[in-house]
């Protein structure tokens, strides 16, 4: 059986105010879902909370992953774990380039899972840095950019799938990844995505549109509203969003 | 090498106090006088003009009221401080007097042994010799005269007369004026016309330990067309047991030259370090001041160019981390006397803990100086919740055909950027480093390699322990 990540009744809130209203959702290695809603249903929300953004107030509720309730990690153990978040709104740090922080983030998750470990050779990690920022349709000379500064948001958005490609997650959350590119450059990134799929890797794709899921073929689509999942289906859903919206689930029961 | 008698005997000489220079430890009694200052002239074997310039020196130190302004200096006692120690005393101290905890970064930035000894102040005289006499051999070559500023006036009477104390006179300001009276120690460096100098002069080689005076002068000239970098101090901390370190460095770059001057300052966290470091910039030259700051526990020092003729161009890099009990005043004057003059000043300032960074800075266009171009840059970076940066940029402008800009920013290591690269795998504490890290970039890529490497080492060092 396929190795799961388990969203079991998650209550989660910032600043007193409740977001996530009890969400269950189980995502399986091999397996692609989605994550659609209004705004404001607490879709981002979700994506912070798995990665255990210091914000936010887990209330009741557990995620588990490799036998444990990784609610209980530090960002970068679930990271070491093997968890991914591609950030919405990428934060700038300027004066690290890219190839250094890729590195060092490489290393961080090596040396975690081995004490001992020297760390990616520098002649290792160019070839594989290369050769993924080829798959991306990346200049080389991007990966000497200070991270995220003055990136447009294409940019920042394949320097995103960059990072998880050499990071090699085995869940992964996309946060709105499609948001903000043309169409040339959401295929290129869709592309890149895609290629990462397999057995070993599941996805979560949280977006606001259908359109990505054009590229990006997925299993199962969810939907979210006012903090909890109201429905979950095959891709048709995402069709069906997309002519109806989502006013279905917003206007009160009569 | 003295033998271990030969030691024995020195601090017995030493108890019975006053020697002649040349073979016995001599060490001033505490406390500033004209007996002192004499006394110092004496043992260096000067000509009179430069007693008598220590004593004129001496008498404006006495009268001139300590500086009303920057940091708290009223634990500085100028009565307990020696003013003087003849070198051989300083290279008795034992291996074992030095503090744990710099003993400790010395194996962490991977020092090797007989270097950090030498760094201590224990070992005589340092291996690098060897390879500084290469240095040297190319040097002399090319004509440049790089020396002690002893043997500089020693050896070369009228050039050094000629400048010395041109760029810093007396007057400028207090602590001048002590250096001007008891200094000691330092580098003489000239640069003929047109000579290209590639590699670094570092005062690292030329230096053993009991030259890194407290009271050091440098007096550096690069003649027309000359091309230099001079590298002094080192990322490793410098330990002192003396609590004051006041040095001035004077520099003349005539027409068409360019000279970089790069500082690492890491002394240990008892000293006060006031120092006065300015150049004279001639038509067409170009100064660069490269400033990095990291000891002491108190420093105020901003690197200065006087942009004499038209042309003239100054750059001030200036880098400062403040930790818990150290407050570093920094910055930068650029003081334009001439048409079409330009500068640029880029201060980066860091505060952990309680420690206290700040920028103090000065953009002055004389009247007359049409078309001057000036840019000042500080950003501050606190890490802590109480944290503290200050910023005094001062502009004196009184011509209207002028461009002047600057910017300021303060930021706090964000807990958005902390939280992104805590998701890639980075703890807090590797995450805060790389912030800084980034932070500090634009001076750090201005240093010679083997710097820029330790500094960021260092940084590392400093960082650990600094979160959670």
């Amino acid at each position: 059986m396929a190795e799961t990540l388990a969203i079991r009744n998650l209550h989660a809130r910032i600043a007193e105010r409740e977001i996530l209203k009890g969400v269950n959702l189980t995502l399986r290695k091999g397996e692609v879902h989605a994550l659609m809603g209004p705004n404001g249903a607490g879709k981002s929300t979700l994506a912070y909370v798995l990665m255990g953004h210091p914000a936010y107030e887990v209330t009741e509720g557990e995620v588990i992953f490799k036998g444990q309730n990784i609610l209980d990690l530090a960002p970068e153990e679930r990271a070491h774990l093997g968890l991914f978040l591609a950030f919405q709104y990428p934060v700038a740090v300027p004066g690290v380039t890219l190839a250094n922080f890729l590195r060092a983030a490489i290393n961080a998750k090596r040396k975690a899972q081995n004490p001992d470990d020297p760390g990616i050779s520098l002649i290792d990690f160019q070839r594989l840095l290369l050769d993924k920022m080829r798959l991306l349709g990346l200049n080389p000379e991007f990966a000497g950019r200070y991270l995220n500064d003055g990136f447009s948001g294409g940019e920042k958005k394949r320097a995103e799938v960059l990072q998880m490609a050499l990071l090699e997650p085995e869940f992964a959350i996309l946060d709105e990844t499609d948001s903000g590119l043309d169409i040339d450059a959401l295929r290129i990134v869709a592309q890149g995505i895609n290629a990462l799929r397999g057995s070993e890797r599941g996805f979560l794709i949280i977006t606001h549109y259908k359109r990505i899921l054009d590229y990006i073929r997925s299993d199962v689509v969810h939907v979210l509203v006012d903090g909890r999942i109201v429905e979950s289906g095959g891709p048709e859903l995402a069709d069906r969003l997309e002519a109806e919206g989502y006013r279905r689930w917003l206007e009160p029961v009569a | 090498m003295p033998s271990d008698v030969d030691l024995l005997k020195d601090i017995e000489e030493y108890r019975y106090g006053w020697r002649t220079p040349e073979r016995y430890v001599y060490k001033a009694p505490k406390g500033l006088s004209e007996e002192v200052v004499r006394k110092i002239s004496e043992l260096k074997g000067e000509p009179e003009w430069m007693l008598e310039y220590r004593l004129r020196a001496l008498r404006h130190f006495l009268q001139r009221p300590m500086p009303n302004w920057g940091p708290d200096l009223s634990d500085l006692n100028f009565d307990e401080i020696v003013y003087y120690v003849k070198p051989t005393e300083r290279e008795g101290r034992s291996w074992d007097e030095i503090p744990p905890e710099i003993k400790e970064t010395f194996e962490r930035l991977g020092i090797p042994e007989a270097e950090q000894k030498f760094l201590a102040g224990v070992g005589a005289q340092y291996e690098s010799e060897m390879v500084y006499h290469r240095v040297k051999e190319e040097l002399e070559r090319l004509g440049v005269i790089f020396k002690s500023i002893e043997d500089g006036l020693r050896d070369h009477p009228d050039l050094f007369r000629q400048y010395f104390g041109t760029v810093v006179p007396i007057e400028d300001n207090k602590f001048a004026a002590l250096n001007a009276a008891v200094w000691s120690g330092g580098s003489f460096v000239y640069i003929p016309p047109g000579v290209k100098v590639t590699q670094p002069l570092q005062a690292y080689f030329r230096l053993n330990a009991a030259n890194i005076g407290q009271f050091e002068r440098t007096l550096i000239i690069v003649d027309e067309g000359a091309e230099a970098h001079y590298v002094e101090g080192c990322t490793a901390p410098m330990y002192s047991t003396d609590s004051l370190h006041t040095g001035v460095i004077e520099i003349i770059v005539k027409r068409g030259a360019r000279f970089r001057y790069t500082t690492i300052q890491n002394w240990s966290t008892n000293v006060y370090n006031l120092v006065t470091q300015r150049a004279l910039v001639y038509e067409g030259a170009t100064m660069a001041w490269v400033d990095a700051n990291i000891g002491s526990k108190v420093t105020m020092k901003y690197p200065s160019c006087y942009l004499l003729e038209p042309s003239a161009h100054c750059e001030i890099l200036s880098m400062a981390f403040a930790k818990s009990g150290q407050t570093l005043d920094n910055g930068g004057k650029a003081i334009h006397l001439a048409p079409n003059t330009s500068s640029k000043i880029i201060s980066k300032s860091i505060s952990k803990g309680t420690g206290r960074a700040s920028y103090r800075g000065l953009i002055k266009v004389a009247r007359g100086a049409t078309g001057v171009r000036a840019n000042v840059v500080c950003d501050a970076l606190l890490i802590n919740e109480h944290s503290r940066s200050d910023t005094y940029p001062y502009m004196e402008v009184e011509e209207a055909d002028v461009s002047i800009g600057h910017e300021a920013s303060v930021s706090k290591v964000g807990e958005e950027q902390l939280f992104y690269l805590r998701s890639r795998g980075l703890s807090e504490e590797e995450a805060t480093t790389m912030i800084v890290a980034g932070f500090i970039e634009p001076v750090v890529k201005e240093l010679p390699m083997e710097y820029a490497i330790e500094l960021n080492r260092l940084i590392q060092i400093e960082m650990e322990g600094s979160v959670g």
